[in-house]
């Protein structure tokens, strides 16, 4: 009836599990209660679960990826104090089936319900408000896209309640993989919660790739859009070409461990290494997904706290471009140690090194654009600098790990681990904050205490170097990633180090809740009533704060790059409002709906309940099939009713 | 609140500068020191960056070169960033801000050059030594190399001498001076050979052969491990290289081959069970075909006492 779901599962002789899913359970439990008891459901239901609006759904992306940082932060600091302790004869505190588990999470959840949602939702916030449009092509999907990614995030909690999760690293290698070496359900938990958040990913790709390339305001051709929405189209080809890779990849692996073909496990001709290849040109592509967008934040921080327009515009989309392409050449760097042979090595190492070309123009081109600029030092400049500053060490490391025989020494050592942790915190985690702190007025209408932003900035800074240099020396050390104790005790003073660096990055996650909570405490003060509150260039700065549910009343007319600061120059607005009506999407309960059948056929999948399966997959598809047949999607903003609800916005921008 | 702010500097600025700067306590905490001083001689010279052969030395060579060469523009990039951030800032009334410069040709020629001749120079410097230094590559000397096969199981190394005859688990001796060709596979997992002060480090995947060519230069104990994570045991995945001198290895050799016992398909079988910390052992025999057979896949169960 229930397939290999027993009572065993539940981890009732593992305090560590069970009390951390107790903790979860009260707390979901009463954050439920009090909203029922505020009768906030309606609220909740038809402003955000059912929401359409792009903006909405980018702030719940945002949210999401936010409170899965909290569980992949909590996972890194057991990892930390379990390597700072557990030298020589001391065991630490987690047995190696534990760890492993932990590491794998670790990396599964930062990468894919940490990093992806939080440029993700940027990009869902900002990209159709930058084009001076009103939504994204295809609204509905957008929603069954982020519900889909939170499906896959409730999936992969689920495992430390209910069974364990893949102790075969984020990567998921077979054969380790496989099911004659992980015959538990972790890796089945791991499959198929990236295989449901995979496809929301890629549907989330297409959607935004369609807006870019097919709605646009009036006069703005593509070498009139903003950096960031360029950084946006260039990670978004990469979803749409990159992400079936990993479905397809993922898919032979299921066979392999659900009805024994040999895709890759040792017998029976498979072989693990087409997995590492197929697993890394999804890989790569997907650390490009991450930084672009990222990249495209500082672009735009930079400039609008300069005072001026991005240095070397065309030059920065051609390097955005370059990087989009080229990211695809690379994949084989991630295991130069397999024995190719040294021209395909040096071929792989070269095309790395060559990525770092465009990046290193982005860099110089940031520098010229502070250069004579008029700096503010608000929270997302601190982001911007600290980005550059610790990027180029990173990019100078990565460097280093494409030169194939220094690869050989330092692969798979915590050098590597310095390395990546060095780029994805210091490049996207930064992006992500730099522009969570700049986009926030404008999404919620007050902006956040800057002095809570700043030291939640200093402590992540200064954090991240006490965290993660001593791993850089670590490696030179010899000392590989993953260890669950360690023999050397000379390694532990580094290690320590280190755990100091985890906590003080604790503190500048304490300080960004505090942020917010304060922020929100204090919104009255903290109005922008401006729509317009760091005096900014693109288009999402002509609208108030935040925008209507159409975004923009009347469509701007764009005539240059950074369109709005032309507009403020020119003092140009619109001449007479001639309101015209306005159609907008109707709520959908379609994104909800389907996403609750997929954690149900992810889960019963795991457990091999394969009735559950089949109602799930049924019931997933009668409710697409009922949104297709649905004629009534559109409500129509009459211009009378456009008017009266302009009358009552604050006069902003564009607004005469 | 702000009434103390503004107090506060002025009390502990001025008790700061009555005291006499010999008073011990007033600078760092002692344990602060003593925690200093542990960490940079934690840093020692260990690892790579302590090669005792050819190939680590080279490698720590090139590493050092090409963050030398990366230097020359990072350090320049990351002090321009702290000074442009710092001069432009919009308190400075002597800084000079044109507003609209968004555009210089030379500007963007110079921004495209330096990056790319790095990538030039570094380039070039790849394609050599990947060829160069290439795990396959046999090493100059001019003693025939010693030839080993590496077999990566749960969790522990077997060593193949096959022209010795003789293999050992979790220990492997070598002469010093003597290049070692190794034949690597793994009959469970991937795993990854690594010896950090020798150098390279190269795969052990099932059913495949990698190659990898290390010479020790001098006699020495070299820890050795698996940095590809295998599963539970993975941590204790360590082994010894101790190289000796030609001689002390014929003794070695000779004493190997007088006892212990052999690893016959049924040994074989006991020792691929999966076990961790596992003490070094010798083998005084060893099937010479079973580095292929591991390779193979063959069923080694099936073929006990078939003989071949």
């Amino acid at each position: 009836m229930f397939g290999r779901l027993t009572w065993d599962a539940i981890p009732f002789n593992e305090p560590i599990p069970l009390v951390t899913s107790a903790v979860l359970i009260i707390v979901i439990v009463g954050v439920l209660g009090i909203i029922t008891k505020n009768g906030w459901w309606p609220y909740l239901w038809r402003e955000w679960i059912t929401s359409v609006d792009h903006k909405r759904i980018g702030g719940m992306y945002v949210l999401l990826g936010l409170i899965m940082l909290l569980r992949g932060f909590s996972d890194a600091i057991m990892m930390r104090s379990q390597q700072a302790i557990a030298v020589g004869d001391n065991a630490g505190y987690l047995p190696p089936d534990h760890y492993d588990q932990i590491f794998s999470a670790h990396g599964t959840i930062m990468i894919f319900f940490v990093a992806m949602p939080l440029v993700v939702g940027l990009m869902n916030f900002v990209v159709p408000l930058q084009l001076g449009v009103r939504d994204v092509a295809v609204p509905v999907l957008n929603s069954v896209s982020f519900w889909l990614t939170a499906s896959g995030a409730l999936l992969i909690n689920a495992s430390l309640m209910i069974g364990n999760f893949s102790r075969a690293g984020w990567m998921g290698y077979p054969p380790l993989s496989e099911l004659a070496f992980s015959p538990d359900v972790g890796v089945d938990y791991y499959l198929w919660s990236l295989q449901i958040s995979g496809l929301g990913t890629l549907l989330a790709g297409i959607n935004m790739v369609t807006t870019i390339l097919k709605l646009r305001a009036p006069g703005m051709i593509y070498f009139r859009m903003p950096v960031f929405c360029w950084t946006a189209l260039a990670a978004n080809m990469l979803i749409i070409a990159a992400f079936p890779i990993l479905t397809a990849t993922f898919v032979m692996l299921l066979l392999d461990r659900y009805v024994g073909m040999h895709f890759f496990t040792n017998t029976g001709g498979g072989n693990a290494m087409m997995y590492v290849n197929l697993f890394w040109a999804w890989g790569h592509p997907e650390v490009y997904i991450l930084i672009l967008p990222a990249f495209g934040v500082f672009s735009e921080v930079i400039a609008t706290f300069s005072g001026k327009p991005l240095f070397g515009y065309r030059s920065m989309v051609l390097a955005t471009l370059a990087i989009c392409v080229l990211s695809f050449m690379v994949w084989l760097h991630h295991f130069f140690t397999m024995g190719a042979g040294a021209d395909v090595n040096a071929f792989f190492g070269i095309m790395s090194m060559i990525i770092a070309v465009p990046t290193g123009v982005k860099v110089f081109n940031w520098l010229f654009t502070l250069f004579r600029g008029t700096v503010r030092f608000e929270t997302p400049v601190l982001w911007s600098i600290g980005f550059m500053i610790t990027f180029v060490i990173g990019g100078m490391t990565g460097v280093l790990l494409a030169v194939p025989p220094v690869d050989f020494v330092v692969h798979n050592s915590e050098f590597l681990v310095a390395h990546f942790h060095n780029v994805i915190i210091g490049g996207v985690v930064f992006g992500a904050m730099a522009g969570y702190n700049y986009w926030f007025p404008k999404a919620f209408g007050f902006t956040l205490d800057e002095r809570l932003g700043k030291a939640s900035f200093w402590c992540w800074l200064v954090g991240f170097y006490l965290a993660f240099m001593p791993l850089y020396v670590l490696g030179l050390m010899g000392m590989p990633r993953r260890l669950e104790h360690i023999a050397d005790p000379s390694w532990q003073p580094l290690l320590l180090v280190a755990e100091l660096g985890a906590i003080v990055i604790m503190a500048g996650i304490f300080l960004q809740i505090a942020q917010l909570y304060v922020s929100i405490r204090t919104r009255e003060q903290r109005r922008d009533l401006t729509g317009d509150p760091w005096n900014g260039r693109t288009l999402e700065w002509a609208t108030s704060s935040p925008p209507p549910p159409y975004n923009f009343a009347v469509m701007p007319q764009v005539t240059t790059i950074d369109a709005f600061w032309e507009m403020k120059q020119s003092g140009r607005t619109a001449a007479a409002p001639d309101y015209e009506p306005i159609e907008v999407p109707r709520n959908s309960a379609t994104g909800f709906l389907t996403a609750f059948f997929a954690v149900i056929t992810g889960f019963s999948a795991i457990w091999h309940i394969w009735w559950l399966v089949i109602i799930g997959l049924l019931a997933a598809a009668v409710t697409a099939m009922a949104f297709g047949w649905t004629d009534d999607r559109e409500a129509e903003i009459s211009a009378a009713e456009l008017a009266r609800m302009e009358r009552a916005r604050p006069s902003v921008g564009l607004s005469p | 609140m702000k009434d103390r702010l503004q107090e506060f500097p002025g009390p502990s600025r001025r008790s700061a500068a009555d005291k006499p700067p010999s008073r011990g306590h007033s600078g760092f905490p002692r344990w602060l020191v003593i925690a200093a001083a542990l960490l940079v001689a934690s840093c020692r010279q260990a690892g790579i960056m302590d090669p005792q052969g050819p190939v680590g030395a080279a490698e720590w060579l090139l590493m050092i070169n090409a963050t030398e060469i990366m230097l020359v523009v990072v350090v320049p990039v990351i002090l321009m960033t702290l000074w442009f951030a710092w001069w432009y800032r919009s308190s400075n009334a002597r800084a000079n801000h044109t507003p609209d410069w968004s555009y210089q040709g030379s500007m963007e020629f110079v921004v495209w050059s330096i990056p790319a001749l790095v990538v030039i120079l570094l380039g070039g410097v790849t394609w050599i030594s990947a060829h160069q230094l290439d795990p396959k590559a046999p090493l100059d000397a001019q003693v025939k190399p010693l030839r080993v096969d590496v077999v990566s199981l749960d969790w522990k190394w077997l060593f193949i001498y096959p022209e010795q005859r003789v293999a050992a688990v979790n220990e492997l001796v070598v002469p010093a001076g003597t290049p070692v060709a190794f034949r690597l596979t793994s009959a469970t997992v991937m795993d990854s050979f690594f010896v950090p002060q020798l150098g390279s480090q190269i795969y052990t995947m099932p059913g495949m052969t990698t190659h990898l060519n290390l010479m020790a230069d001098n006699p020495g104990d070299y820890p050795g491990l698996s940095s590809q994570f295998s599963g539970d045991g993975f941590s204790d995945m360590r082994f010894m290289v101790k190289a000796v001198s030609a001689a002390d290895f014929d003794g070695w050799i000779a004493q190997v081959r007088n006892s212990g016992s052999a690893l016959d398909d049924r040994g074989y079988a006991d020792l691929a069970k999966p076990s961790s910390n596992v003490p070094p052992a010798t083998y005084r025999s060893v099937d010479m075909k079973l580095f292929d057979r591991i390779v193979d896949q063959t069923e080694l169960d099936a073929k006990a006492g078939a003989g071949d």
